[in-house]
């Protein structure tokens, strides 16, 4: 098995997967290539179709379409081998919340069957990382979300494989945790896991090496966080700050301006800067909002992913 | 299939009985309640049967009649009555079962030699009851007869009955290891439907199955710890049969012991077949009460004899292990057989046990439907 994934540089491939639920198309046509070694995004909002892919790959549903293989091994047939080399992390919480934080590792520890003289050294390092050792003797149940996630993380790796599989690990978990837990991400990747990661927060793109946007089934964007901001946003965004965001949206809908909400400031997506700036400007004093500052600013990967799937 | 992972959910699952007080609950105190229950309601034995005289002899005679009934144990004397219609109103509100009228010339027939008539009067809405005390009844009327003539008699044909086996004919030395069968094929279907579909219902198996465990790993690691638990309650309820209630226990501990570990095996498959199928909690618990229960209790032999039954009827019950289980337990309880009698059905047990267990494993997907 190790041989196959030292000689080949690829991780994930799959072309034209597809899974349908009845009439309700999941997952349409979608084509991946994750290389060995890579942190790969896979993101969209609720119900694009993430958590059926991920799935799919992980040998936990079949495909109705489509062929592909992970870590060399054929997703339609061997979804058993696939099972021996990837950690997968679900993304409802998954662990026995009857057990204490020691019997969830060691549960999965002999499920994995993690090698007896390896057992002890994997079980600290995982309590190290979710930053539980003094906690080993704690019921899972009580543990805040962020250190459940960790320890579900934790234990889905015991066994050290080569592809891991996160579907929404972040999600519910605070910003704190959620940048701690990228930083393990990064970590593994660095040591050679391949890391495959779903999210619907679109400020974690720029964690990733690569990315694909999934949306309502079908992957409408594909590339590094740099390609994706060159690629896709042509026009300028500016910074609108004022009082009102809520009502300076509405305004700017309704004449036609691109606009979206992001914290407590507006995003306006322009052709030109200087038209665009006076329009703005225009539009809201007209209806009797100040405009504090207009500013122009480096498009986030949210600010391109909110354009793509308004195009689509 | 390897032995580490077993283990590991083995020790799991133990763990998880444990902290959970209502699985404890279930496991252990429900088949002692049970039994208890059980073994003390259902009885067939007749005895004490409420009775009602109306003597108009009143002679010596006829009461030393009532007297023989009252001392023979199975009827109690707790009314005398002055006419007929006195009697209505005990047999109508259950008071008394049986009235006994003996007319005013009883004790006059019989010293002229005559044959004298008593009447025995009998409640016959619990038809079960009413016949036993009619055999009661004339049973003591003719030795009766027999011992006031004076000189015995030699019947042309004398019938001499021996009860092999239950020589007491207690009820309850019949019921009870029945009832062993019957309490535990509830118990371990009930505890095992819930294993697997919990995991469903909490999300847990979503991980478990991403995992390289084999479909057999994970059922035998979920079968051995109920496994314990049901061979505990085993021998939990022999040695309630045997210490509280009494039941001789002829033949081998051993065989008794080994033929319900198989028994236990097939149940617990069952009971995780239907967790498998059943997928929510609720639908597999529900599931496992009705398909374990029912059966076992009416058509298992144990209460109702399955030679009794229609035709149909009994092809249905070769079909339901717990008959095999009834037959073994009344046998070594009480006949004391070997495993040359036993053959047959620890036969068809075994086999049982190993189809649904294959079942089981075939019917499981590590996927998500």
């Amino acid at each position: 098995m190790e041989k196959i994934m030292n000689e080949n540089s690829t991780a994930v491939n799959v072309l034209n997967l597809r899974r349908t639920f009845g009439e309700f198309v999941a997952v349409d046509n979608i084509s991946l290539h994750v290389g060995r070694g890579e942190i790969f995004g896979f993101l969209g909002p609720n119900g694009a179709g993430k958590s059926t892919t991920i799935r799919m790959l992980c040998g936990l549903l079949m495909p109705t379409g489509g062929a592909g293989t992970v870590g060399g091994f054929d997703i339609n047939k061997e979804s058993e081998s696939i099972k021996q080399i990837i950690g997968y992390m679900s993304q409802k919480f998954s662990l026995y919340d009857d057990l204490t934080v020691e019997e969830n590792i060691d549960f999965f520890g002999g499920i994995y069957n993690v090698p007896k003289e390896r057992k002890t050294a994997r079980k600290e390092w995982a309590l190290e990382m979710a930053g539980l050792k003094e906690e080993r003797k704690t019921l899972t149940r009580t543990l805040a979300t962020g250190f459940k996630q960790r320890l579900a993380l934790g234990c889905a790796i015991l066994h050290e494989p080569s592809i891991i599989f996160l579907d929404e690990p972040t999600s519910g978990v605070d910003p704190i945790s959620r940048r701690n837990f990228w930083n393990l991400i990064g970590e593994m990747s660095a040591a050679g896991t391949t890391v495959f990661v779903t999210t619907h927060y679109m400020d974690e793109a720029d964690y990733c090496d690569r990315l694909a946007l999934i949306y309502r089934g079908k992957i409408i964007a594909e590339g590094t966080p740099t390609e994706l901001r060159k690629k896709y946003m042509t026009r300028d965004v500016l910074e609108v700050d004022i009082d009102k965001v809520v009502d300076a949206l509405d305004i700017l809908l309704h004449n036609g301006i691109d606009a979206a909400i992001f914290g407590s400031v507006l995003h306006v997506i322009v052709e030109d800067v200087q038209t665009g700036n006076a329009r703005i400007s225009e539009v809201l004093e007209a209806s009797g909002i100040t405009v504090k500052a207009i500013e122009k600013i480096v498009p986030s990967l949210e600010d391109v992913f909110v354009t793509l799937i308004e195009v689509s | 299939m390897k032995l580490q992972r077993i283990k590991a959910i083995t020790k799991k699952e133990l763990i998880q009985i444990w902290r959970d007080p209502f699985s404890l609950a279930m496991a252990f105190l429900m088949p002692v309640i049970l039994l208890f229950i059980y073994g003390y309601a259902i009885t067939f034995d007749i005895d004490k049967i409420s009775t009602v005289v109306f003597d108009m002899d009143k002679s010596s005679l006829s009461r030393e009649l009532v007297n023989q009934f009252h001392e023979s144990g199975y009827f109690r004397v707790n009314s005398y009555v002055e006419s007929y219609k006195a009697i209505d109103p005990y047999l109508d509100s259950g008071r008394a079962r049986v009235a006994i009228v003996i007319p005013e010339d009883f004790s006059k027939n019989i010293q002229k030699g005559y044959a004298a008539q008593v009447e025995v009067l009998i409640d016959g809405s619990d038809s079960n009851t009413a016949t036993i005390a009619q055999g009661y009844a004339l049973a003591i009327t003719e030795g009766f007869s027999r011992r006031i003539r004076g000189t015995p008699v030699t019947p042309l044909i004398d019938s001499r009955s021996r009860v092999w086996y239950n020589n007491e004919l207690k009820s309850r030395n019949f019921i009870i290891p029945g009832l062993i069968a019957i309490i535990m094929s509830v118990i371990i279907a009930l505890l095992t439907s819930l294993t697997i579909a919990r995991e469903w219902d909490r999300g847990t198996m979503e991980q478990l199955i991403s995992t390289p465990v084999k479909t057999p790993e994970l059922i035998l690691g979920k079968l051995i710890p109920y496994f314990l638990i049901g061979f505990a309650d085993t021998i939990l309820t022999i040695l309630m049969s045997t210490l509280l209630f009494h039941v001789p226990l002829r033949g081998s501990v051993t065989l008794l012991l080994v033929l319900s570990g198989v028994f236990l095996f097939g149940g617990l498959s069952f009971g995780i077949l239907i967790s498998i199928t059943g997928r929510t909690q609720l639908a597999a618990s529900q599931a496992a009460l009705i398909t374990s229960f029912l059966p076992a209790f009416m058509l298992s032999g144990f209460l109702f004899s399955i030679s009794n039954m229609p035709k149909p009827l009994q092809i249905v019950t070769y079909f339901i292990p717990a008959r095999y289980f009834v037959t073994i337990l009344k046998g070594i309880f009480l006949k004391g057989s070997t495993l040359t009698v036993l053959l047959p059905e620890a036969l068809l047990l075994s086999l049982f046990a190993v189809l649904i267990f294959v079942a089981a494993n075939r019917k499981f997907r590590k996927r998500i439907e």
